[in-house]
């Protein structure tokens, strides 16, 4: 498998970044290089569960129970653009 | 004066604490501005924490100085995994593990420099508008990474210090080696990650780096056990088994002969057998890699300019404006991070990629564990080359720099304890050596190398 300029352009508008065209021209034998290290990997036939820990974790669950936690004004202290106890983002519809 | 000491002195009135940190601040402005360490140095957090220490000394660590990497939360100190996306965050609250260290007395000096978000072997991948950390004992060399900072103010403070650090794939060991001192990464779920900024969730691991290897134990101490904000955090009894059966695992001796002469006069006083871990050599580097970026790209896209850090106003509509933050905020390496890491958990790559990664690193756990039953610990050089220049690094590309990584990244992908100390120096640059445990069987290392080194 290789990345050209098309599908690079195609992972970066899904990863919300913008490159380059220096940074296009840059990564791109960069990228293809390790990819085709990777393909390593096909040589390993064995068909077991994935491991997505390195232990093994059990689900946890708590009660339903309001717990103190932060106030509107601490988790908006971080935050420039803010109106009335809210968060201010950017416009989702036209 | 070794971290026991300290404390003792502290406790008992021998050491005025406050006077002590104040010393202890002096000296961290001034090997900072000759090395990089710090990414911010919090004077009132830690002359607070000392006169309190003072009016009331008890804890484990009472008035010990304690640094901590830039990717874990202190209350109102900036906190940005030294990434220009997150400058000016000031958490609200303080990771788990701080919490513990000053539950215990231990000071806060200040935050150390890492690469960014952790992504790199030798700290030169910082955000634009931070500064590389040097080598402690050779200013034109790499310190190591990811937790450059952390190892080399351990290694350059002439009074007490512990670094609190994180490893995903190596981030404790290497620097640790490059900067001769002792890192400790625990069991993967043995130290909660609770207010860590991740890299890879199921691979980050926070531990210890110091030059007292009791000081480090007695903070890995303090930190552990179980915490019910992190999901993955284990409520596990650690069982001691003493370590008396060591292998040394053979191909990781494949190195700079530099590296190899200095761990091999080392291993000269120990008893071992030779294994070799056929998979985890073939395998390790890819499967690390792939689940790694995977799990960094799928982390990283919370950081838009909202909420906290780099906050552009909001002249654009959402998918433009948090594209434009992202790429005019993160640093090359991250970028690429990010582009192998969402490839590789795209739809018609996943299986491919991603899933194949997971199931290799299964089959690499159970060669570990297979080993555990027949040894208790494995040895290998924990770098495969001496601190290099940083002129050099410069001409590396990036798969030769994934590839430094290749001794550490194995032990990690399994989430197995292991302590790199230093084995000796090769013309004054130190040379670590590293070694590896059973699952919890943390402590045991401690010992181990106490008992043999």
């Amino acid at each position: 498998m290789k990345i050209d300029k098309n599908v690079m352009q195609k992972i970066a508008k899904n990863a919300r970044l913008e490159l380059t065209e220096e940074e296009v021209n840059e990564f791109l034998p960069q990228l293809n290089d390790v990819l085709e290290y990777f393909s390593i990997l096909n040589e390993f036939k064995e068909d077991i569960e994935p491991a997505f820990h390195p232990i093994s974790i059990k689900n946890v669950y708590r009660g339903d129970i309001v717990e103190p936690s932060l106030s509107p004004s601490e988790a908006l202290s971080n935050a420039k653009n803010k109106k009335d106890n809210y968060f201010k983002g950017p416009k989702v519809l036209k | 004066m070794n971290v026991h000491d300290y404390v003792e002195n502290v406790k008992s009135g021998n050491i005025d604490v406050v006077e002590y940190i104040e010393n202890v601040l002096e000296e961290a402005e001034r090997i900072n501005s000759a090395y990089n360490y710090y990414t911010t140095i919090c004077s009132d957090l830690a002359i607070g924490l000392a006169k309190m220490v003072k009016n009331n000394p008890k804890g484990k660590l009472a008035g010990v100085p304690v640094s901590v990497k830039d990717c874990i939360c202190v209350k109102g100190v900036e906190t940005t995994s030294s990434s220009d996306i997150l400058k000016g965050y000031k958490p609200v609250f303080h990771a788990t593990v701080v919490q513990k260290l000053i539950n215990e007395g231990a000071i806060i000096i200040g935050k150390t420099v890492q690469d960014e978000f952790g992504f790199g072997s030798f700290s030169v991948n910082v955000g634009k508008s931070f500064k590389v950390p040097l080598n402690p004992v050779d200013p034109l060399r790499s310190c190591g990474g990811s937790s450059g900072g952390a190892a080399g103010v351990a290694a350059k403070s002439n009074l007490v210090h512990l670094s609190l650090a994180e490893s995903t794939g190596g981030s404790i060991a290497c620097p640790s080696s490059f900067c001769g001192v002792n890192g400790f990464t625990p069991t993967y779920g043995n130290v909660s990650r609770y207010g860590l900024i991740d890299y890879g969730s199921s691979l980050d691991k926070i531990g210890v780096i110091g030059k007292d290897l009791n000081g480090v134990e007695l903070m890995f101490d303090v930190i552990k056990g179980h915490d019910a904000n992190d999901s993955t955090s284990i409520e596990h009894i650690n069982e001691k088994k003493e370590i008396t059966k060591v292998a040394v695992i053979k191909s990781a001796f494949d190195v700079d002969d530099k590296v190899k002469s200095i761990v091999e006069k080392k291993l000269s006083d120990i008893e071992y057998d030779e294994i070799e871990l056929p998979l985890t050599k073939k395998y390790s580097l890819s499967s690390y890699s792939i689940i790694a970026m995977a799990e960094a790209s799928t982390n990283l896209a919370k950081f838009c300019g909202m909420r906290y850090g780099a906050q552009p106003d909001i002249t654009m509509p959402y998918n433009e404006q948090f594209t434009k933050v992202r790429s005019n905020n993160l640093g090359k390496e991250t970028k690429r991070r990010i582009i192998i890491g969402t490839f590789a958990r795209m739809s018609g790559y996943r299986d491919a990629y991603y899933i194949k990664a997971l199931k290799v690193r299964q089959a690499i756990i159970n060669e570990y564990k297979k080993t555990f039953k027949t040894y208790d610990a494995l040895i290998s050089p924990t770098m495969p080359i001496l601190p290099p220049l940083l002129k050099n690094i410069e001409n590396l590309n990036p798969l030769d720099i994934y590839k430094m990584d290749q001794l550490t990244v194995g032990v990690n992908l399994a989430g197995l304890p292991h302590l790199s100390s230093n084995a000796g120096y090769f013309e004054g640059l130190p040379v670590g050596m590293m070694v590896v445990g059973n699952h919890f069987n943390d402590n045991a290392i401690f010992d181990y190398v106490r008992k043999t080194w």
